[in-house]
């Protein structure tokens, strides 16, 4: 075993090390890492272990990466188990598709489709049930009952006959092993829930206020040195050939070299690695993409905005339904391409050794890392390691960086970490797809919509299906629930080669935006209140309709408000899960919209943590409302976006107040993570067009369209 | 190189580095201080913020040279045991989400309380408007500051 795995074995350490010139080094694996480490207490099942000392162990097999699933899915499996809140410890799961894969899949592990709750609720409730039964069975064999005869409670299993307890702790040797219960085990109705529905405090929290939580970029191993690597500014441009002569001479550089999509600095410090880049001359071979621009990219929208697309959904008869209405409206709707930009730039530490492969890293989806490194190293999956880490957000980003550093490292030779630039991680992402699309409808004349239709041109990110769709590009469109008779909508996929994916919400990013401003277009068409006017719409959608009505009710929709605010709604159904929002707006004489206040009604379905929820509503209104402040262009082939100031986020300066609105429920429980950010854009938008008459029909909102 | 001599954490402290390496990186990768985080490299996002002399800087902007002879605070050594009252206060309010920004949000938070006893609204705007959070926890900061001034207890 290589010292970098001896060390993750023990989890912990900390030496120093005289360096030249008198620096102190010290290296250490993080804090996390110690609960990472492989720990000897008796396994109940791949997510339970009990220590004799009374310590429950779970496994959390959903990276955290700020969406709470340290603490909810804990709770998940502390609602069956029966186990003390206090004494629950938690790890990161390691790459094991067969027990942690996502809805059962041998393969693919990682968080994404906000489905880590809803995709774990029976699943991770059995494990904890299962964990229980084997402890209860343990202490019967023990008291020499029928098992009948005894509970569990805290961490304890009860003798019913004689009130005798015996500690987890103490039964846990015996529990392990005991036979796994066979058949279903029943799973309390949520009348007896205990924990699911209560809103326990965050266990991370602890670790994220004291600067002990530790992210992927926080890892640091025995030998390691620092990567930065030098992209083609142009997608998919290569390498025509490197002069590092001056790059070798900046003080701590080591090591200059060339992988797939790039050169590679190794620096004895990460400072010193961006220095060495900025001496490297890269000569690229830019490649196909040289010429694009924002310009051409619309034009290849445009375009194809003028033939039929693919169908993706034909409700009723458009064709016949529209030359008959009374009055018909057409607009064309446009969002940019949109980087994802959370706080923690990729990141990744590898080691490549003749016969193991070990990786260190925060990512969505850690099961693609192990095959990455598969396909790189040659070595087969049992020889590779991924050690998981707190994710600095993310928001559907996937891990090209760990690929990056695979090949970095395996052609340096030593551990390295690559780090990622702010700049690199604007201009290298996979952006959330640009969008044009066009829409009709028609009213009758009484304003209300008979026929609606979209034509959709957005690249393809998650592949076509037979009738030639992207579903993911149609979502937010092609799911509305609006009870219209005739609906179609077409589909174009452009190939422009600028690489996207998914990002925070996915097609409702854009979608929702586009149909809920134009449902606003309609209801002022016909002249109706956009409450009433989607209330009607919806009236056979009792589950949307409650949300709105109770964010209506809340946000006092219709009433007078202060001098110069006014309201605009929208909604949304996606992952499982029905939002309202109501945005108040302001908008003054230079165009400068403000948003006071969003109120939000959500039903998720049974909520499991009401706290995280609202954490993850607030959080997904904001990463909204930035998207609707700035947006990623292209010219030469290159995004023109390279910080925070030229890529605006939102700031705290400009944050509304939030009221979030849970709806009681016990239906399964949807996805939350996405839910609220497509409703806001619209909502304010609306807003806007109540406080000026002008309709935002492009994102991003720049104050020359107010005005 | 040239050894550089500071205070960090109430400890005297010798790197010996390139002067313009930034605070950061001697933090991140020289000393293995991991709390203070990389976010922008341009003085944009706060992810990086310490305290120099007590004043919340950039670290990702400050070369070790202009700290030589200076007395540095990271949330390493914010307070002992995560009690300082903006720490209290941020665990009683769970305001983070993800965590990566919180280092900086706190740093920043407890060097404007430093000065301001009971900030407004307003000044909370004017100081955390440096920081930003892209979980969205401005809500829960905000309430969280205010929080910490009544821990702390500044008068009105």
């Amino acid at each position: 075993m290589s010292t970098a795995a001896a060390v993750n074995r023990r989890g912990f350490l900390k030496t120093s090390a005289a360096a030249a010139g008198g620096l102190v080094v010290g290296f250490y694996l993080p804090e996390n890492s110690k609960l990472a480490a492989e720990s000897t207490d008796p396994k109940l099942n791949a997510f339970v272990r009990v220590g004799t000392d009374d310590s429950v162990t779970l496994t959390i097999h959903r990276a955290e990466l700020g969406q709470g699933s340290m603490t909810a899915l804990s709770m998940l499996l502390a609602e069956e188990l029966e186990c003390d809140w206090s004494k629950i410890r938690t790890e990161f799961a390691k790459v094991d598709p067969a027990n942690y894969g996502v809805f059962g899949s041998p393969v693919l592990q990682g968080v994404f489709g906000s489905l880590s709750i809803r995709g774990s609720w029976d699943q991770l409730r059995t494990a904890g049930a299962t964990a229980r039964e084997m402890l209860i069975a343990a202490a019967a064999q023990k008291w020499a009952v029928d098992k009948s005869q005894c509970r569990a409670e805290k961490n304890s299993v009860i003798n019913t006959g004689n009130n005798a307890r015996l500690s987890y702790g103490s039964l846990a040797e015996a529990a392990s092993q005991m036979p796994r219960p066979v058949g279903k085990i029943a799973l309390k109705s949520y009348q007896s829930f205990n924990v699911i529905g209560k809103s326990p405090k965050r266990l991370d929290t602890r670790l994220k206020v004291t600067g002990k939580a530790d992210y992927g970029i926080d890892v640091r191993v025995p030998g390691m040195q620092y990567a930065v690597l030098e992209r083609c500014p142009v997608f998919g441009g290569k390498v025509a050939s490197f002069d590092a002569s001056k790059t070798k001479t900046v003080p701590g550089v080591k090591q200059v070299v060339q992988i797939s999509n790039g050169v590679a600095v190794i620096a004895d410090n990460t400072w010193s690695a961006m220095e060495g880049r900025r001496a490297l001359k890269v000569q690229w071979n830019e490649g196909a993409l040289a010429n694009t621009s924002s310009a051409t990219i619309r034009s290849t929208f445009s375009d194809l905005l003028t033939k039929p697309g693919a169908v993706a959904l034909n409700t009723g008869n458009t064709e016949a339904a529209l030359p008959g209405a009374a009055k018909k409206i057409d607009a064309l709707y446009e969002a940019p391409y949109l980087s994802h930009a959370p706080m923690e730039p990729h990141s990744c530490v590898v080691a490549v050794r003749p016969d193991s492969c070990e990786i260190w890293a925060g990512t969505q989806i850690p099961s693609a890392a192990r095959d990455s490194a598969e396909m790189i190293t040659g070595l087969p999956k049992e020889k590779i390691d991924v050690h998981t880490y707190f994710l600095g957000g993310s928001f559907g980003r996937p891990g090209q960086h760990v690929d990056e550093a695979i090949e970095i490292a395996k052609a340096a030779g030593i551990p390295i970490k690559l780090t990622w630039s702010r700049e690199d991680d604007m201009q290298h992402d996979i952006y959330r797809p640009a969008s044009l699309t066009k829409f009709s409808a028609g009213l009758d004349a009484d304003g209300w919509p008979v026929a609606w239709t979209a034509r959709v041109a957005s690249p393809s990110f998650s592949g076509l299906d037979k009738a030639g769709v992207d579903r993911n590009g149609v979502d937010g469109i092609s799911s509305v629930l609006y009870g219209i008779p005739n609906i179609h909508v077409e589909y174009h996929p452009p190939e422009v080669g600028i690489p996207v994916g998914y990002w925070r919400s996915v097609g409702p990013s854009q979608n929702t935006f586009f149909t809920e401003s134009f449902v606003d277009e309609m209801a002022a068409a016909g002249g109706k209140d956009p409450v009433e006017f989607r209330r009607r719409l919806l009236a056979k959608s009792p589950r949307m309709l409650g949300v709105l009505n109770l964010a209506a009710e809340k946000a006092g929709w219709g009433k007078p408000l202060p001098a110069g605010h006014f309201h605009g709604v929208a909604v949304v159904n996606s992952l499982g899960g029905f939002n309202a929002q109501i945005a108040e707006v302001s908008v003054d004489g230079k165009g400068k919209y403000r948003v006071h206040r969003v109120v939000c009604a959500e039903d998720c379905g049974q909520v499991v943590n009401p706290a995280g929820v609202v954490q993850q509503i607030q959080g997904g209104i904001v990463f909204g409302l930035s998207a609707l402040k700035d947006g990623i262009t292209i010219d030469k082939g290159r995004v023109q976006q390279t910080n925070f100031n030229t890529y605006e986020v939102l700031r705290i300066d400009e944050m509304p107040v939030i009221e979030v609105y849970l709806m009681p429920s016990h239906e399964t429980p949807g996805g939350i993570g996405e839910a609220s950010t497509p409703p806001i854009g619209p909502a304010v938008a609306n807003a806007i067009f109540a406080a000026t008459g002008k309709r935002i029909r492009t994102l991003p909102i720049r104050a020359e369209q107010l005005i | 190189m040239a050894a550089i001599k500071f205070t960090l954490n109430g400890a005297p402290q010798t790197v010996d580095v390139v002067p313009q390496m930034p605070l950061l990186w001697v933090l991140r990768d020289t000393l293995g201080m991991t709390g203070t985080k990389f976010g922008c490299g341009m003085a944009l996002c706060g992810a990086c913020t310490v305290h120099l002399n007590g004043e919340a800087i950039r670290s990702c902007s400050t070369p070790i040279a202009n700290v030589a002879g200076k007395r540095v605070i990271t949330i390493e050594g914010l307070s002992a045991d995560g009690n300082h009252p903006v720490q209290r206060a941020w665990l009683e309010g769970d305001v983070p989400q993800c965590g990566y920004c919180q280092s900086g949000q706190i740093m920043n938070a407890a060097a404007l309380l430093a000065k301001n006893k009971r900030p407004t609204d307003a000044d909370i705007d004017e100081v955390m408007r440096g920081n930003i959070c892209r979980c969205g926890t401005y809500q829960d900061i905000r309430h969280a500051i205010h929080r910490a001034a009544e821990i702390q207890g500044g008068a009105r």
